[in-house]
């Protein structure tokens, strides 16, 4: 009994002695944006996985939404 | 495609803060963290110049170089994003921008200094695209969704720009041709040029 309860108290005591290791991992890895989410408020006009459609996609509203001398001439 | 970049037309740019409204709105910023701001140089003198300003995402961003636990990374877009998971709020990264970008929340007891936050291109964080624990760290994807910055597309005198590169500085130089003035933008340089501001020229580089 004595020698249970010695051995409870040593491992319980040890647990407390444990630590984390503290070394960075730095930054997890994010996902790219052409790969595009699941939620229902993209903006039509690209192919959600496809890096050129949306890289085109993303110039152009660059320029329609931006050069108004694009829009006005 | 080319890295993603900002540029501030300082002919353009009316003060309105409606870039920093629709920022704060899009990305629901917590009280007492502006991610981005309207600078007034010269304020009251005649021929004063304003001046929209938040993370540049530099070309060689001293951010990521000062941070003791890594948690910068740039995407394949140019965009410089951190992991809050990572970040431990040192404040190293604001004491090295050049732009006081960095952001930190102080709505915990006794003021203490959160995790830091800074404008995000719009491109949310590492976790997943669009989803609820992006949103709460870093607010919306907007890239993710196809579509750019909030504070450009919502900028009424499109005096702030944001996307490609090449787009955007198509978009400046082509102004600048018409009006045939205001060829000078604001941080440009110290962002995206060679060298830091402020640092003598390499050896052989005149």
């Amino acid at each position: 009994m004595i020698r249970t309860a010695f051995f409870l108290a040593a491992v319980l005591s040890l647990a407390a002695c444990g630590e984390k290791p503290q070394t960075s991992s730095g930054a997890k890895r994010d996902t790219p944006a052409y790969q595009g989410t699941s939620n229902p408020y993209s903006a039509p006009g690209w192919t959600a996985g496809d890096k050129t459609s949306w890289e085109l996609h993303l110039k152009t509203r660059g320029q329609n939404s931006q050069n108004e001398y694009n829009r006005v001439n | 495609m080319a890295r993603m970049k900002f540029v501030c037309d300082a002919e353009r740019c009316i003060e309105c803060n409606g870039c920093v409204t629709a920022c704060k709105n899009e990305h629901e910023v917590p009280w007492g963290v502006n991610r981005r701001r309207v600078v007034t140089l010269n304020d009251g003198v005649p021929g004063e110049k304003s001046i929209s300003v938040a993370c540049m995402h530099c070309s060689d961003a001293p951010c990521m170089a000062v941070c003791p636990v890594n948690c910068f990374y740039r995407t394949d877009e140019g965009v410089v994003l951190h992991d809050k998971d990572v970040c431990i709020g040192c404040g190293y990264c604001s004491y090295a921008c050049p732009f006081g970008a960095p952001q930190f929340p102080s709505q915990g007891t006794f003021g203490v200094r959160g995790k830091m936050d800074k404008c995000t291109f719009c491109a949310g964080g590492p976790e997943a695209n669009g989803s609820e624990a992006e949103f709460e760290k870093y607010g919306r994807n907007r890239l993710a969704e196809g579509k750019l910055p909030a504070c450009a597309e919502m900028c009424s005198t499109k005096a702030l720009l944001a996307g490609d590169g090449d787009v955007v500085a198509d978009i400046f130089r082509n102004r600048v041709v018409q009006r045939g003035k205001g060829a000078e933008v604001w941080g440009w340089g110290t962002a995206y040029g060679s060298k830091q501001a402020g640092q003598p020229p390499a050896k052989g580089v005149k």
